[in-house]
């Protein structure tokens, strides 16, 4: 890995790690003014986390090393995952390392991570968060790794730099059927992955309608801190690759001068920060759906899905 | 030369272990049986090894079969699967030591696992149509001796029939194809078959390739042919199991490829486009089943079948991108297919070994009664883990690894050469993903659901970790799943020779620390991975720990519960309950088969005694492709049975008209 590389994979994990809880902050926020509430306040999220880190750490009876393990797990998988995305910088480099599919991958195994902690408590509650999640996980992977699939296809490679870089060079690719229908599966299974409306509340408490909340029942002081810090950095980190895969101006490429750099993070904490917002907006308008009504939302990202290979891989018979 | 040496200590071993077994007295029988088959697998580890690198050169045995004599003889291909076969021997070997003391096992089982592992390794080593033949019949008949190990159990004795009934076809199928095919060849020999192949008629080739892939594709475990495993796997004892599910079933894959790719050659694109299609109904729909079965070997079975369904989905995209022209992307496709074929055989032998220890010490192999067993049996769960993670193609896990190389080559496929590829590309992208998808959720109920939370039963409370043995065994198994997930570089040795035997297979993968396809653009590192998680852990843990002084001392207290108070196991989410929001999504597939049965008081209606609830999950298609074959087959018996009232002058007039027909027809 060139030294470049290096620096610039180093700035932008660094970068997501710490303004991971400013975007649960920013949709909080622009939420609460969007509903006439004064809201918390942008930095809650901090003050959160510092509240619980300086709590008692509390191991319950008859949980094991699963339970234990569970919120560095999930937190280690999203940072991976950080340093593997192009948020920052686009290194090849990074990229040899792991492509789309471990990135969809880490995140995934940080969710199963996550279900297996929910059982081990043996809560009612624990069991139900978890039988929901993984319900989601096996219907949101599939759809997910179609979308991927279809955005891969036209670049002939699940590198990530490949794709950003193909999309950065000609922005119009993004306007293609294929890249539009896997937009779209993508924005719907990102919702899920990250527990938001209208797939999860994570504002409720209420056991008919928790599914990541009812996991993390049983955590508590800094276990609880990191989970928190992790599921902040899971949400910044698939926003991110989001804005760069169809809109990934801003982005250094190749080149990693301090000046490019500087730019990039500037453009990616405008674009997260925009995006955060616009999820906020859109939070204020939707409903949680009904549980059972979920996988049908789920199946149609999985048709979208469906729909963008067969564009892709069909389209450019005809272009070919 | 070596490798003649080592075929001769294997079959002296193969013969001797069984005879070994019942001259020992009964209480040594467990450890010479175990030990035996065992040593039998190092010496097929080695062979195998041998086999890969220079070859078996084929020697005639004339006296062993009558008339044609038997010929063995291996190039790469055959090394890898008598690798596979022998790695898996010596795990289960091992573990089979521990699991047999106490009488667990009968005399007969401890005397036919080895021979069935002869046979096995036979299969790969065979040179000739008849040798094949007869070594594929023994491995038949010597695992379903395996299987009715508990024959006074009418689900054991059940599951016994039908397996000998659909392997028996599947080799009247197979026998008819070779036969077949040997007679157009003009040769038995594969070597000779394979050269000639290509000048058979097209027709006799597509009848071959037909009744070839079915027979095999019966063995493998692919739809609508899998209704034996699902039975058969639970029934055995599980050390069998892990012989029968990790090496077995692969040597259906080994005659897939042995005669479906290499000696028959080049085939239409429809071919490839079969095996395909086959494979990815059966990874979807045997994923499915697992992802709702309770039994945790029914689980294991029916995962089984949908990463045959994976393996097949490689090797059919190899054909269909072989006859389109690619043979770049082919090589990608037939290396995923190998590979999962090599990973599912490490991870399923240690998930069979470690489900079969849970049922030795606990009596069960109900999720539903299970759970608890992290705390009890530490060294089982987390062995069980590992095979968990390895089977559930995540990151970090083995099968990962070739399902990132099986969609590598989906994304290569150059559609414009061929509308077939472009059309089958999405269909084989959305089976792959679902099953990707499904199998996670599989995996993730059958550790967290048996293995984590509270004890369902007195007999997991109870439970203990089993004898030091079958830990080792299950850790051998352990080893080679964390290899191949950490390091599949391992295996490139093997994937580099294997381009002497299916042309195209050179320019494949690049193994190294970092894996890149060959023309390919792709790369993916699971040593890097692995490297960047654990970095990202240890960054985590630092942060949190510079934090320390500020918070008061971890302790322990009883779970918060939502203030609900103390909790009891039969609060927690059972199996059934973890998998119901699943299957309501895929209600329309599994068809479930729900009782609820509600019982009042005498005194009034208003008042219930009880409500049983009750749900199966009946094989759909079993249900509906078996039944009425077999109610036929029954209504055939019967007629022709009319034929059979037992008086003696009416067979001597079946044998007088039978001698007529024959004088007429020979005059």
């Amino acid at each position: 890995m060139s030294n470049d590389a290096i620096v610039g994979t180093a700035v932008q994990v660094v970068l997501v790690s710490v303004l991971a809880p400013t975007v649960i902050g920013v949709t909080r926020q622009a939420r609460a003014r969007l509903e006439g509430r004064a809201g918390a306040g942008w930095w809650q999220p901090y003050r959160d986390l510092r509240k619980l880190l300086r709590k008692q750490s509390l191991r319950p009876h008859g949980t094991t090393i699963v339970f234990a393990a569970a919120p560095v797990f999930v937190a280690a998988t999203a940072l991976a995952a950080a340093g593997l995305v192009p948020i920052v910088v686009a290194a090849p480099s990074t990229t040899r390392i792991g492509d789309l599919f471990a990135v969809v991958g880490l995140l995934l195994l940080g969710t199963v991570m996550l279900t297996l902690a929910g059982l081990d408590t043996g809560t009612a509650f624990g069991g139900m968060g978890a039988s929901r999640s993984i319900t989601l996980a096996a219907l949101v992977e599939p759809s997910l790794l179609l979308a991927v699939f279809a955005l891969s296809v036209p670049v002939r490679s699940t590198s990530l730099t490949a794709i950003v870089t193909s999309v950065a060079a000609h922005p119009a690719t993004v306007a293609r059927p294929g890249a539009v229908l896997a937009g779209a599966a993508l924005v719907v299974t990102a919702l899920a992955e990250t527990g938001r409306l209208p797939i999860d509340n994570p504002a409720t408490h209420l056991e008919l309608t928790m599914v990541h909340e009812a996991m993390t029942l049983e955590y508590a002081g800094s276990r609880l801190a990191v989970l928190e810090w992790a599921s902040a950095l899971r949400l910044t980190v698939l926003l991110a690759l989001l804005v760069n895969l169809f809109w990934p101006a801003g982005i250094a490429i190749h080149t990693v001068t301090t000046a490019s750099l500087l730019l990039a993070t500037v453009a990616v904490t405008a674009k997260v920060a925009a995006l955060a917002a616009v999820l906020a907006c859109a939070e204020v308008f939707l409903a949680k759906l009904r549980l059972f009504r979920v996988p049908e939302l789920l199946a149609g990202a999985f048709l979208l899905g469906l729909l963008a290979v067969s564009a892709s891989s069909l389209l450019s018979v005809t272009a070919g | 030369m070596l490798a003649h040496v080592l075929l001769a200590v294997a079959a002296a071993l193969g013969v001797t272990v069984p005879v070994a077994v019942l001259l020992v007295p009964a209480s040594a029988r467990p450890a010479v049986s175990g030990a035996g088959t065992a040593v039998l697998g190092s010496v097929a580890v080695a062979l195998g090894v041998q086999t890969v690198r220079v070859g078996v050169v084929p020697v005639r045995v004339s006296w062993l079969l009558p008339l044609s004599g038997a010929e063995i003889g291996g190039d790469a291909l055959s090394g890898l699967f008598v690798l596979l076969v022998g790695a898996v021997a010596v795990a289960t070997g091992i573990f089979l030591m521990g699991y047999a003391l106490g009488g667990h096992l009968p005399t007969s089982a401890l005397v036919v696992t080895p021979a069935f592992v002869a046979t096995m390794l036979l299969v790969p080593l065979a040179g000739s149509v008849t040798t094949f033949l007869a070594v594929w019949e023994l491995m038949a008949l010597s695992s379903t001796v395996l299987v009715l190990t508990d024959h006074h159990r009418a689900a054991c004795r059940r599951a016994g029939l039908t397996y000998a009934v659909m392997t028996h076809l599947g080799f009247l199928a197979l026998v008819i194809g070779l036969v077949t095919f040997a007679a157009g060849a003009h040769s038995e020999a594969f070597a000779v078959m394979s050269r000639s192949a290509t000048a058979l008629p097209s027709g006799t080739r597509d009848a071959v390739f037909l009744l070839t892939a079915l027979g095999f594709a019966s063995k493998a475990g692919l739809m609508p042919l899998h209704a034996w495993l699902p039975q058969a796997h639970p029934e055995a004892p599980g050390p069998v199991s892990a012989l029968m599910s990790a090496a077995m079933v692969t040597l259906g894959i080994y005659g897939l490829i042995r005669i479906d790719v290499v000696a028959l050659g080049d085939g239409p694109g429809w071919w490839g486009l079969t095996i395909l299609v086959i494979g990815a109904v059966s990874a979807v729909y045997a994923v499915l089943q697992a992802s709702v079965a309770t039994d945790l070997k029914r689980l294991l079975a029916y995962s089984t079948s949908e990463n045959m369904g994976l393996v097949a989905v490689g090797l059919g995209a190899a054909m269909l991108f072989r006859s389109a022209g690619q043979p770049a992307v082919a090589a990608v496709a037939f290396a995923a297919a190998l590979l999962q074929a090599v990973n599912h055989a490490a991870f399923k032998a240690l998930a069979f070994l470690g489900a079969s220890a849970v049922q030795r010490e606990t009596g069960q192999r109900d999720l539903d009664e299970l759970g608890g067993l992290a705390q009890r049996m530490p060294a089982t769960s987390a062995l069980f883990g590992v095979a968990a993670l390895a089977g559930s193609g995540l990151p970090l896990g083995a099968a990962f690894i070739s399902e990132w190389l099986l969609l590598q080559s989906l994304v290569h496929a150059v559609p414009s050469h061929s509308p077939t590829v472009a059309l089958a590309m999405p269909v084989t992208v959305a089976a792959v993903a679902l099953s990707a998808g499904l199998g996670v959720a599989t995996m993730v109920k059958a550790f967290g659901v048996g293995f984590l939370a509270r004890p369902r039963s007195s007999a997991a409370d109870a439970a203990e970790d089993p004898p030091s043995a079958m830990v080792t065994g299950m850790t051998l198994a352990a080893a080679a799943c964390v290899l191949l997930a950490v390091a599949p570089a391992v295996t490139s040795p093997l994937f580099a020779r294997l381009g002497t035997v299916v042309p195209g297979l050179d320019d494949g993968v690049h193994w190294d620390t970092v894996m890149q396809l060959g023309r390919l653009r792709g790369s993916m590192s699971p040593l890097g991975i692995l490297a960047a998680v654990t970095t990202a852990a240890v960054v985590v843990i630092t942060v949190v720990a510079l934090t320390r002084r500020s918070r008061p001392t971890p302790t322990s207290v009883p779970l918060w519960t939502c203030g609900a108070g103390a909790l009891t196991s039969r609060m927690q989410y059972t199996a059934g309950a973890f998998a119901e929001p699943l299957q309501r999504v895929f209600d329309d597939v599994l068809r479930p088969d729900t009782d609820v049965e509600v019982s009042h008081f005498a005194e009034s209606r208003y008042l219930l005694d009880r409500i049983r609830y009750r749900r199966q999950f009946a094989d759909a298609v079993e249900v509906r492709l078996y039944t009425p074959i077999v109610r036929l087959v029954g209504a055939g018996a019967d007629f022709i049975r009319r034929a059979h009232n037992g008086g003696l002058h009416r067979y001597l007039g079946y044998g007088m008209v039978g001698l007529l027909i024959a004088l007429v027809a020979a005059r």
